[in-house]
Parts: C-alpha cells; structure tokens; sequence
C-alpha cells in the first residue's frame, strides 16, 4: 500500500527538512515547497536517495496568499499531511523601530501560515482525513521584552491551530501543535544556547512524526519546555513585568 | 558554530586543545579556507591519533553529508564527504549494493575514507578504497573546487587518497558500489597453530573475497603468532535460511551495546588478556568451519560496542600497524611477536592480513603482511612501540598513518621514502601553509 504524500511548507527551514526526513524514512513520498524551490534539488536528491521515495520540489511564497489555491492545485495529489515549518524570528530591535519589519514578521509567521492552513483545511475536510502539523513556539506562549512581535505572532498562530483542530475534530481531519524551545538551526547558530534545553532538527523531526503517528495534540520539544513554559505562564504579571528574561 | 574544546582521535590520546568549525554547507567551508590561516578537516573521528586535530581550526564536515546521485547501471553514488558509510549501506544495502571496500567500521566519513585510503579484508583481491573512487572533488588554499581522478589532475588525486587531509578538503566524490544478493556472509574459520601456518592459509587463500586473522600476540615458542584465520563470501539467497532468505537483504538489525564508563586502568593486563585470548583462541577452535552471519557482525564486531575505546582507561591507547615487504613478512612479524610476548604486552585486538599488490602510489597498504594491534598508553608500551618501530623499519616496513599518534618524524622518513617528496610537493602546492594537523607538523610532512 503506498503511504500519502507528505507537505512541506517551508522545506527550507532545518526543521522542516528534518520532518521530511522522518517521514521519508517511513516511506512516505515528499513535497517540499520554498521560495526558488529549484536550489533546495541537493536536499531532494539526499532525501530520494537515502529513503528510495518520491520526492518533489514546489515554489510556494507564504506571503503570496493570492497564490496558494493555485499552489494547491499544482501538486501531484492532495497530501496526507502538512506540515508548516514557515517562519522568520526577525529582529526585536528593528521590529520595535520600524512598524514594516514588525508586520512582516507578524504575517509571515501567522497571517501566511494561516491562510495556506485555511485552504488545506478545508480540502481535507471535504475529503474527511488529513493531518495537519503546525510549528509554533513557546515564544507565543507569553509576551516578553526580547522577542515579544515574533512571540504574539506565534500567540496568534497557536490559537488559531486550537480553534482548527476543535473544528475540525469531529471531521476526520487531526491537527498538531509544535512549540519548539530551542532548536539548533541556522537561524540560532549565532545565540549561545543551553546544550540541555537545545534540540537537535532531527529530534523535532522524529518527535512531529510520532506525534502524528500518536494523533498528539500538542507537542513541545523538548519535554522540558513544558515545564519550563507553566512556570513562566504563571508568574503573576507585577513580577514578570519587571523581570528580565 | 565554533568553539575550543579538547579533541582526539579515537584512540583518546593525544587529547588537544583545538578550536571546531561546523560548515553547514560549501560556502562555509569555503568562508572558513579563506580566512584560518591553518586547518585541517575532520570527519568522524575514527583515525587513531591526531589526524584530525588542528588546535587553530579542526574542520568538522560531518553536517556535509548528502547523498547527490545514484546511477544503478554502474553502481556509482555521488555523495558529499561527510556521509558515513554506515548511511551508505543503511539505503543501498535494501537496494542489493554494498560498499566495494570497507573498513573495520562502519562509522567513517566518505572524506576520511579517501583521507585514508583505507583497506578491508578483501584488499588482496580488490586493493585499497582507490579502487571504487571515481573521481573526487577538493577544495584547495584558495577556496577553489577542482575535480580529479585517475585521468583528470592525477597528482591531486593519488596524492588526496591517503595524504591525510593535507592536499585539501574533500567536498564531493563519486564511488562504485557492489552489486550483492543478500546482506549476509558465508564464513569459513581455520586455527592455526603459529605465524607460519597461519600465513600458508593466507597463502593459498588467496580466492577468497575476504580474509584476515586474528592473532594471538601473547603466544610464545611453538604457539608464536597462533591465529584464527577468518575467510568470506558474501553469501546468495540459497546459502540462507528459509526464514532469512524471506528478505535477504534486510537481516535483523543487531542490538547495541555502549561501555558506561572509562575501565580502570587495571582491567588490562598480561592476565586478563592472555585468558582472553586463550578462550577466544578455543571457542574459533570449537566454531571452525563454515557459518553465515550477517554483513554488521562479519565486517563490524566493534561497532555493536559503542565507545569500545573506554576499555583502555582514559589514558587512551595507541594503534601499531605496519605492512612489512612479502620477502620479509615472516622474519619481520616472528621479530615484532617476540617484542611483543617478551613485554607482555599483549593486545586482544591483534589483527593480520595479507595484502595484495600496492594499488595506489601514495598509499600505505603494499604486497606483504600487515600487523595491527593496540596498547593501553602507558610509558612502557610507549617504549615498546619504539621498538617495535626499528624491527618494522629493519624489515623494509612501513606505517599506517590513520592509526599513528606517536612515532616520530624520522622513523617516518626512514620507513617511507615518499614522505620527502610529499612534503616538497605540499610546498610547490601552496598546500603546507594552508592545510595542516597535530600529526603533519609532527612528522614534518
């Protein structure tokens, strides 16, 4: 029996490819969809080769939501799962001085990921299966000085995949939180990282592809974080306020 | 991305100080050639010493590792250098093609292999890794890539296999690989009572697609240099079993184990390891004769051990592996026993193997015999492998680099005279200032 194809949006995020490699490695054939997709063909060939599945490339912008019925339609078939890895931590400092850079990051971290979700949703729904797997982060789960236009972004994006998988429960069509903490990937490789709170792409991409083996709900990677995060979520906000974290 | 820490080879000693780089692709590495004035490449650590050590900046390719491209009708991949050849298998084996030379284990990096020119059992038959390289690409001082094979800038090419990472960095290169029916290997043992029976197995074995031994370096008198000698052939689908010959290619994944912790430095003596050795010595008596097992316990038995170098303490040990000259095999490996017994200083992980003809000018394996062994590091065994240093090179023998970290410079010129001639070509080339390990400023190469 062949397995359904598996979305990635964002296939050129660490994090995506690694959840790529989880589920090729499962032997489900890959759609891997980025900006000048075309550049991403060593990572298709690695991928193809290593796990002898079908792998294919897609251009797809997040921000050009005018595009993405058009996007959909162009895909070999219509995946099993979807997994957006979309997003750009941006910089706090220029967010703060230039309101563009601040709604840049703000829809390419949940306006876009919505939208594209929107579409799939309710193609999935109208087929009655599907999985959708969205990459959010502990960020979002409380606003903080250093990274708060990035955090409400993710805030919002968190929402919105609670509401779509409350929706959608009853449709067939399942949906995964991921709230990452740390991760290793280009866009961290300058911060200096506590070794045990970091996680390795590989080990996200393992844990989403169990969690959708596992119809989980929401995941964070690692464990830890959730501990961390409900000790963070309940400081009372007259101390959080003047802490510096 | 970078950050100092103390580096070793996997033989734990010498342990440096060294500042790793991580490229994640070739504009990093490329980044990193330009501005570090010195440097060496590092794959997966698998070389004994300090091969791939550089304090200033030590090149980890091992985030370099996908596979490009695959053409079944030659068999020939395309991958970057730091593929293992642990991944190699993991996706061809399924597929019916298995590496054409391989090492003792299968955590080694594409680059490392080729740094190497590494040699399996079979190199008496099918030569060192050279044989199934087709072309490599390196990247020189100035950032440049340039492809080179046996046509193409032959220079670079047979001076990349085995120069230890001092021509370049291996980027990309393209090997043949097997074709094989099943993932399992027909395996005949022969004792032999001494050095002299064990050589006339290895001598009239010689059609044999494998073959090495296991040597007993603690046997003395009439028991001197009594080995196992182990053939093999990979097996077709009949010589399985019925259950086995289901999914010939995919034999049951072994299960793994890793060694908690440094053994102290006494779990190794003269005692322990002569009764190692002796039951080690009854039970390949006992199993003689023909069994198939599968290709991870046939051509790998340490990889099921994680950290196995945890054994020696946290001294670490040393590796000894010469080949010594055909006419002089014999005189040779009955000296370097006797030095060995009569130090008591006995090694379980004694291997011996033929090899066949020289098949790459710069190279380490040639026509003779090679004798591997390890010892825990210690002042003495340090002494003795001095010694053991003078009666290879008295026999005309010479040294596997991937496995030193101690001999000196001018043991390396007396037993090789290609090393001169390296070292002034690396200077014509630009290469010496450029690319450089703890090993090459060692030996002056």
């Amino acid at each position: 029996m062949t397995k359904p194809s598996v979305l990635i949006l964002g296939g050129r995020s660490d994090i995506g490819l690694a959840t790529a490699r989880a589920f090729a490695a499962q032997g489900h054939p890959i759609r891997l969809a980025a900006r000048q997709s075309a550049l991403l063909d060593p990572e298709r060939a690695d991928i193809a080769l290593r796990h002898d599945v079908d792998v294919t490339l897609h251009d797809f912008d997040v921000l050009a939501t005018d595009s993405h019925a058009a996007f959909l339609d162009s895909l070999p078939d219509l995946p099993g799962i979807a997994v957006c890895a979309v997003g750009a931590g941006g910089d706090q400092e220029e967010s703060e001085r230039d309101s563009d850079a601040a709604v840049q990051v703000m829809r390419t971290n949940f306006e876009g990921p919505a939208a594209i979700f929107t579409q799939l949703a309710n193609r999935f729904e109208t087929r009655g299966s599907g999985t959708l797997v969205g990459i959010s982060s502990v960020a979002g789960e409380r606003g903080r000085a250093t990274n708060y236009v990035y955090g409400s972004a993710k805030a919002g994006y968190t929402a919105f995949l609670s509401g779509l998988r409350n929706r959608l429960a009853s449709k067939g069509v399942h949906v995964v939180t991921v709230l990452p903490g740390f991760v290793a990937t280009r866009m961290t490789r300058d911060m200096d990282l506590p070794a045990a709170l970091t996680a390795q792409p590989a080990e996200v991409g393992a844990a989403i592809a169990k969690a959708v083996a596992r119809r989980k709900d929401v995941i964070y990677t690692r464990p830890v974080w959730r501990l961390i995060m409900m000790i963070i979520r309940n400081i009372p906000e007259k101390i959080f306020k003047g802490m510096r974290l | 991305m970078s950050g100092r820490r103390k580096l070793a080879g996997w033989g734990r000693y010498p342990v440096l100080d060294a500042r790793l780089y991580q490229p994640r692709d070739v504009a990093d590495v490329q980044d990193l050639v330009q501005r570090q004035p010195g440097l060496i490449a590092r794959g997966n650590g698998r070389a004994y010493g300090d091969s791939a050590v550089n304090a200033d900046s030590t090149i980890d390719m091992r985030l370099l590792n996908r596979m490009l491209a695959f053409d079944a009708e030659r068999g020939q991949l395309v991958a970057e250098a730091g593929v293992l050849l642990g991944d190699i298998i993991a996706a061809f084996l399924p597929r019916g093609w298995f590496p054409m030379v391989t090492p003792g284990t299968k955590f080694v990096t594409l680059g490392g292999a080729i740094a190497a020119d590494v040699h399996g059992k079979n190199h008496h038959r099918d030569g060192s890794f050279r044989s199934c390289v087709d072309w490599i690409e390196v990247m020189g001082a100035d950032g440049r890539i340039t492809r080179c094979s046996a046509d193409q800038d032959p220079q670079l090419f047979t001076h990349t296999l085995g120069g230890m990472g001092l021509t370049g960095i291996v980027i990309r290169a393209a090997l043949r690989l097997r074709p094989v029916q099943t993932g399992w290997i027909r395996q005949v043992g022969h004792p032999a009572a001494n050095l002299a029976a064990a050589m006339e197995i290895f001598e009239t074995s010689a059609d044999a697609t494998y073959s090495v031994a296991w040597i007993d370096c603690l046997g003395t008198g009439s028991q001197l240099g009594r080995s196992l000698v182990m053939l093999g052939e990979h097996a077709v689908p009949a010589d399985l079993s019925p259950e086995a010959a289901e999914d010939p290619l995919r034999p049951p994944a072994k299960g793994k184990r890793t060694v908690p912790f440094d053994f102290p430095r006494l779990a190794l003596n003269r005692w322990t390891v002569r009764a190692f050795n002796a039951l080690y010595y009854r039970a390949g008596v006992r199993n003689a004769g023909a069994q198939v097992v599968d290709w991870d316990s046939y051509f790998y038995p340490l990889d099921a051990l994680q950290r196995w170098n945890r054994i020696y303490g946290r001294q670490g040990f040393a590796q000894f592996q010469c080949v010594l000259p055909l006419a002089r095999s014999e005189a040779g490996l009955t000296a370097l026993l006797q030095a060995i017994a009569q130090a008591g200083a006995g090694s379980f992980l004694a291997v011996l193997k033929r090899f066949g003809a020289q098949n790459s000018p710069f190279s380490f394996p040639m026509e003779g015999y090679t004798l591997a062994l390890d010892f825990p590091v210690t002042s003495r065994t340090l002494a003795l492998l001095d010694r053991l240093d003078a009666i290879a090179v008295a026999n005309g023998g010479r040294f596997y680099l991937a496995k030193d970290s101690r001999m000196s410079a001018s043991t390396l010129r007396a037993s090789d005279d290609r090393a001169i001639a390296f070292a002034r070509m690396r200077a014509e080339q630009g290469w010496d200032g450029r690319f450089h390990s703890h090993q090459s400023e060692r030996l002056s190469l």
